[in-house]
């Protein structure tokens, strides 16, 4: 049961991660980016080409994998997002560009390390067992599980008590005022991408390291349930993907305990059912002003 | 004579895919033309498969009957139900193939003619208003309610229609075969494809079904090109390859902020 729970929290942390990061895009630009489990899966492999064939240790590739991740993060926006934003294009074309930045660079990781699943050379990875009461526990998923809190309390602060959060947040409620309060909106752009991406990035290495594997469609699963986990927390609010990343954590692996595996998904499915019934706005969303 | 008639032979699979392809293009065409953006089609195809080829396997139904059963149960089904249908692993189903490439020509044609009629329609007319302010329309007195369920109802039939289609062409389906990947594929067909026009989604489908075979010559980079491909006609080409003969127009009316539709 302990160990379920452990189990529960840790894989919440990684959707929190993933999730909070698509969410802040969400609500900074209203465009859903799903190169974001692209850049998850990068995240994974900058490590593993800073460990493998740079030779550098794990507690290097980890902020390594952050600031590739953030700095490619920047590269997609100027690649598939600008050119839409000047235009005043409609969401769904930034969906669909954002796709085929996916389908590209997962073909360019595919021509250099293949399709198949991949571990990190060995001894390179930190593992160790932790012993508390009667269980045994994996000790880097303590870790990761502190790590993704502490990230979460920093980008709360950033956010919440900085310049540029407040920048980002002027941008998200109102572009064009903030444009007119003289923010640089680019620049504003620009750092969240950076911010989505490393988190993004960096929940990839963290759930490679956990599993030791490592595969050019590794973001794909994630896909769904950081819309699911949005959906649920209300969309676009940052404290919302949290809760929601835990609760999906967390019933994922009771419904692994009670129900066959097959079923996984289906939880992710039926709760996003519920709470769209339930409560469309999500738990922590505004209800949309009514137009009428 | 022989020479066209090899050709169709040997192509006959990817020439099946493109019908179908369009026809799920198609479907997703009208939600958007009402305004809505749906990623359940895939859903509906998968609810469409499984109906008509279990009901072709075990109670032997005639094709056309298993077929419209299929359309008529994905329209019936709310899309939660077909969500987690279309996730369940393993449920591996082997199929005789009964389509024929006319049949899904045929289907195409008919309901390429039907929606290219409807726009001007009532009908038609009552979605482009909602799509373009669902305030403005319901003040002008359409229900506005009772229309998008409509658009979304009938875009699920069609869906379920083609994947009736499709899988009698495949020889088997997999659930995985309709996953989340599958839903936004249909999206891309049509918006890349074109909205303003019922031909745009027709050969947005042609297009993007074709070029993986154009470019198997070059397969390793094959999905690199079609990424550039897929993002330079999303940038340059707004409304889509459909008015890739007027693209200068589009560009002068990109330039005053009038061309998005989708």
């Amino acid at each position: 049961m302990f160990e379920q729970l452990y189990n529960a929290i840790f894989i919440g942390s990684i959707y929190a991660l993933f999730a909070v990061g698509f969410a802040l895009v969400f609500s900074v630009l209203d465009i859903l980016n799903l190169a974001h489990p692209t850049v998850f899966m990068l995240g994974a492999f900058a490590a593993l080409f800073a460990i493998a064939t740079l030779g550098l240790p794990w507690w290097l590739a980890v902020p390594i994998a952050f600031v590739a991740t953030g700095l490619f993060g920047i590269l997609l926006d100027r690649i598939a997002f600008a050119p839409l934003r000047r235009r005043g294009a409609p969401p769904l074309s930034a969906m669909i560009s954002s796709l085929a930045v996916t389908l590209a660079v997962v073909r360019v990781v595919e021509l250099r390390y293949g399709g198949d699943f991949i571990t990190f050379p060995a001894g390179t990875v930190p593992s160790f067992l932790i012993h508390v009461g009667g269980a045994t526990l994996e000790g880097v998923r303590l870790a990761i599980i502190g790590l993704s809190i502490a990230l979460m309390l920093v980008l709360t602060y950033l956010v919440r008590g900085t310049a540029l959060g407040r920048e980002i947040r002027a941008l998200a409620e109102n572009p064009r005022a903030a444009r007119i309060l003289g923010i640089d909106v680019e620049r504003a752009i620009a750092a969240t991408f950076f911010i989505s991406s490393g988190l993004g990035g960096l929940a990839g290495v963290l759930l490679a390291f956990a599993y030791n594997s490592l595969d050019s469609r590794m973001g794909l699963p994630l896909e769904l349930r950081a819309f699911t986990v949005m959906v649920v927390g209300g969309m676009g609010s940052l404290p919302g993907a949290v809760i929601g990343a835990y609760l999906l954590g967390l019933g994922e692996v009771a419904s692994l305990v009670y129900l066959p595996a097959e079923l996984r998904d289906a939880f992710a499915f039926g709760l996003l059912f519920l709470v769209l019934i339930a409560r469309p706005q999500g738990l922590l969303g505004q209800r949309p002003a009514d137009r009428i | 004579m022989d020479a066209i008639a090899d050709f169709l032979a040997t192509y006959s699979t990817t020439f099946a895919i493109v019908g179908i392809n369009a026809l799920l293009a198609l479907s997703v065409w009208l939600t958007l033309y009402a305004g809505q953006l749906t990623l359940g089609n895939a859903a509906f195809m998968a609810i469409g498969a499984y109906t008509s080829a279990l009901l072709g396997r075990h109670l032997g139904a005639p094709f056309p009957l298993a077929l419209a059963a299929g359309a008529v149960a994905a329209a019936a089904l709310a899309a939660p139900l077909g969500l987690t249908v279309f996730r369940l692993r393993g449920v591996y189903l082997a199929i005789p193939p009964k389509t024929e490439l006319w049949h899904i020509y045929l289907s195409l044609a008919v309901v390429a003619y039907v929606l290219w009629r409807v726009q001007g329609s009532i009908a038609g007319r009552a979605w482009a208003a909602i799509r373009e302010d669902e305030v403005a329309a319901a003040s002008q007195g359409i229900a506005v309610r009772r229309y998008k369920l409509a658009a979304f109802v009938l875009g699920a039939l069609l869906a379920a229609w083609a994947g009736g289609l499709s899988a009698h062409v495949t020889f088997s389906i997999d659930p995985n075969d309709f996953a989340f990947t599958k839903a936004v594929q249909i999206l891309v067909f049509a918006v890349v494809g074109g909205i303003p026009n019922v031909l745009g989604p027709v050969l947005g489908a042609t297009v993007f079904t074709a070029l993986p075979e154009l470019l198997r010559p070059f397969k390793d980079y094959r999905d690199i090109f079609q990424g550039a491909i897929l993002l330079a006609v999303i940038i340059y080409l707004p409304r889509g390859i459909v008015t890739l003969a007027e693209l200068r127009k589009t560009r002068r009316l990109a330039e005053i902020g009038a061309a998005d539709v989708a």
